[in-house]
């Protein structure tokens, strides 16, 4: 089949790959070209699932050993796979399904990964071209179905469009504002021949996301910078997607300026770092919200100030100029106005802005804040029963950072923003814009094929680790040494504590009534136990940090009434914070204590926020 | 070539958006599946008010132009633009509102006529220029062209007479070149 080899390069990421590729001369199936296409994108692994759309695809994969092939026990688990896959590496995660309910159980992680800005390419299945609009078998009109969440996405009527069209797919998933592409490829189409030729370069005249900011822009930003006293850093997952921790660190380091981060920034900045407040917004730390309300200056950076940061919008760092630097343009002033926008790779804009800048005045403004850590510390007291906060706190602990947490979502989720000391970039995994149940163990799987240089953690609830638990399945097929960790309070937690802070303790449908977890996963064929003391919790991390012959399941028992503070309720400002009541200390520095009982009033006369 | 015009009167969602200042956006677009209706689906998805919206060729085979008039403040009107430039499939997007263009909109206007009432229609569309493109027994079809206004104008002139049936293009423009009063 060899005519001649060439080798490709892809500049994408900073991944260079150069992978020999057939090429030249010789027909191929669409089937073929497909294979070909991915081994010269350099692609190692695709999560999938066959069907009758897409069996001439699988059967091109058969026998062939390039392309690792995983198939998953449900396509939402494919495309959380690849997510997980693709924010481990910064590589794109890649998915193959069937058309019809294949290709519709991709949506929500297609969604996901929208929402979070992360590379996905996903490959469906299509009824023969002729049959569309037949309402044949399996026919779906998947590209209409995730044209609002897709980036872009494609079907595919001529075989002399497919090789181009996957570079294409792979080139907008990955530059700038990386995010899904989708891929529909008809039955016969895939069967077609043509020559192969794999183009070596995208070249779209409608797409070229622009790179290198605004020279007088990042002029203007240091200058703004140059007049503060009382800055602050907030940063999200866009500096992870540059890889630009380094230039965040000198930038912060050089300025003496205090650094929040969003959940997707946690790992942006070490949070062993004197200058680190953690993460910031609605179950952030008291400090940074209380920081970036009192700042001068507010340098925003691959971030993109979602309401689940801001509260209520309008008072929202009101007293700060502001300076924005992101990939894309459409997030600069959408939500807030900026006095400085910067649109640009966030890595080259901070290069050049960490030459302009120089160190600030800010003795006074990281003395207050240190006043700040010490009157509202983020803490928990630790009682005889176990809770969540106890087992979070101790994976930290046992792990100090060399681990990749992959997190589902609900109150373990932010426990887990909180109480790990996040100190590398890629090292906490967690569905943040869609929120979606079910990310964690398909996501840590995917995240597990990529790294194999740390172990990797999945923390779920009780709840979410149910919507994708036959993931197991996958996960003890392939023997991967993953830790799964489920965190079971028997409730849908996050949203009790907002019915029991917000709706008189209205338990409506939040109580679980779970199966044995431990035979559970000892059924899917995977090491199984259960904590239930504070004693046992420590030790049994441990052990299942040291096991590597493979999966190993823990469930952790943990108080059911427990709530996650501080709580700045959905569109509020810090004046209505809530910290934990458990430890509220003496009121210091005439500044007053805001009460639970003061935020449940003002969120009862306002309970429509979302 | 789809074309939908959601009348003069605004599509209504409530808001109230007819005070808001008027725009005409000029889009480039590559001539591909889906590519309108990507655009299109931006301004439900997104809740942007859409007045009208028409594409049709232009002198690229390959390339389309769409001209959107939509309302919105400098907030809402920042942020459609932004958007229609992030799609895949835009050329370029242009806001005309700071230009200075040429408008054309087209109607066709069916109107109940009788023996009273023809010659008084016809009078009505020889100031407006419009012509006379189909005549029967009981009706009679105008075709008019003009601005928007113009166009509001003579549908505003006719409807005593009973409109039976109207279609109308939306508008369509180009930013004009020579810059001094015509
Ligand atoms: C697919 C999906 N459905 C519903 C929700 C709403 N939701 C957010 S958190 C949550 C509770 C999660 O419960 P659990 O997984 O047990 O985690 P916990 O909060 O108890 O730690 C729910 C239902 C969601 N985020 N995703
Ligand atoms: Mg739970």
């Amino acid at each position: 089949m060899f005519v001649h080899e060439q080798s490709l390069k892809s500049q994408r990421n900073g991944f260079p790959q150069s992978k020999q590729v057939m090429q030249g001369g010789k027909e191929m199936t669409g089937s073929e070209i497909f294979i070909q296409c991915l081994i010269a994108e350099g692609v190692e692994v695709v999560f999938g699932y066959p069907g009758g759309a897409n069996i001439g695809i699988y059967d091109a994969l058969y026998g062939q050993s390039t392309i690792k092939h995983i198939l998953v026990r449900h396509e939402q688990g494919a495309t959380h796979a690849a997510e997980g896959y693709a924010k481990a590496t910064g590589k794109p995660g890649v998915v193959l399904v069937t058309s019809g309910p294949g290709a519709t159980n991709t949506v929500t992680g297609i969604a996901d990964a929208l929402m979070d800005s992360i590379p996905i390419v996903v490959f469906t299945g299509q009824v023969p071209l002729k049959l569309i609009g037949n309402d044949a078998f399996q026919e779906i009109d998947i590209v209409g179905i995730t044209r609002p969440i897709t980036k872009h996405n494609y079907l595919v009527r001529d075989i002399r469009d497919l090789a181009k069209t996957i570079k294409e797919a792979f080139y907008i998933a990955t530059s700038g504002r990386p995010g899904p592409v989708l891929v529909d490829l008809p039955k016969d189409i895939m069967a077609q021949k043509t020559v192969f030729e794999y183009p070596e370069r995208v070249e779209l005249r409608t797409y070229k996301p622009v790179l290198d900011g605004h020279m007088m822009m990042i002029k203007k930003a240091a200058e703004v910078i140059s007049q503060s006293s009382r800055p602050v850093l907030y940063v999200g997952g866009g500096v992870i997607n540059s890889n630009a921790s380094d230039e965040l660190r000198e930038l912060a380091e050089k300025l003496k300026c205090p650094v929040t981060t969003t959940l997707h920034g946690l790992g942006s900045f070490p949070e062993d770092n004197p200058l680190s407040l953690g993460m910031l917004g609605m179950h952030g730390t008291w400090y940074s919200n209380i920081a970036v309300s009192k700042c001068d200056v507010l340098i925003a950076i691959g971030a993109r100030f979602d309401d689940r940061v801001t509260g209520k919008v309008e008072s929202f760092a009101s007293e700060a100029k502001k300076i924005h630097i992101d990939i894309d343009p459409a997030v600069i002033g959408k939500n807030v106005p900026v006095d400085v926008p910067i649109v640009g790779d966030v890595k080259r804009i901070l290069t050049r802005l960490n030459e302009l800048v120089s160190p600030l005045k800010t003795e006074e403004w990281l003395n207050t804040i240190s006043e700040w850590k010490q009157e509202h510390p983020l803490r928990y007291e630790q009682k005889k029963e176990l809770r969540a906060q106890d087992v979070i706190q101790t994976i930290g602990k046992v792990t100090k950072g060399n681990a990749v947490v992959v997190t589902d979502v609900g109150q373990h989720q932010m426990w887990s923003a909180q109480f790990i000391n996040w100190l590398h970039p890629r090292s906490l995994i967690s569905s943040g814009g869609l929120g979606t149940m079910g990310f964690s163990l398909p996501a840590a799987m995917g995240a597990s094929f990529g790294r194999k240089d740390v172990p990797v953690i999945s923390i779920s609830g009780d709840g979410g680790f149910q919507m994708n638990i036959q993931e197991l399945a996958t996960v003890v097929e392939h023997n991967i040494p993953l830790k799964i960790f489920v965190i079971n309070n028997g409730y849908l937690g996050m949203v009790r504590q907002w019915q029991e802070l917000f709706w008189q303790k209205r338990y409506s449908h939040v109580k679980l009534s779970n199966p044995d977890f431990v035979k559970v996963a000892e059924a899917y064929g995977c090491p199984a136990s259960r904590v239930t003391h504070p004693s046992e919790a420590e030790q049994s991390i441990r052990q299942a940090m040291e096991y590597n012959d493979g999966p190993v399941f823990i469930e952790f028992v943990v108080a059911e009434e427990d709530n996650v503070f501080p709580m700045l309720p959905a569109g509020k400002t810090v004046d209505d914070m809530l910290d934990n009541p458990e430890l509220f200390l003496p009121q210091t520095n005439g500044r007053t204590m805001f009460t639970l009982e003061k935020g449940k009033e003002n969120y009862a006369a306002n309970p429509s926020f979302a | 070539m789809p074309q939908i015009q959601v009348s003069h009167s605004a599509q209504s969602n409530g808001n109230g958006e007819l005070h808001l200042q008027k725009h005409t956006i000029s889009i480039l677009v590559e001539n591909k599946y889906g590519a309108f209706i990507r655009i299109a689906g931006l301004f439900a998805a997104k809740g942007y008010n859409l007045e009208s919206i028409t594409v049709g060729p232009t002198e690229e085979e390959d390339i389309s132009r769409m001209t959107i008039v939509t309302r919105g403040d400098d907030f809402v009107m920042e942020q459609i633009v932004k958007q229609l430039n992030r799609l895949i499939d835009t050329i370029t997007v242009l806001d005309l509102t700071f230009e200075s263009f040429v408008e054309r909109d087209l109607v066709l206007v069916k109107i109940n006529t009788s023996p009273e009432t023809r010659s008084e229609i016809i009078q009505i569309s020889e100031i407006f220029q419009a012509k006379v493109v189909d005549i029967s027994p009981r009706t009679l079809t105008l075709e008019a062209t003009g601005s928007q206004q113009k166009v509001d104008a003579i549908i505003m002139m006719l409807k005593p007479f009973g409109i039976k049936e109207l279609a109308r293009t939306g508008r369509v423009a180009l930013k004009r070149e020579f810059q001094g009063d015509v």
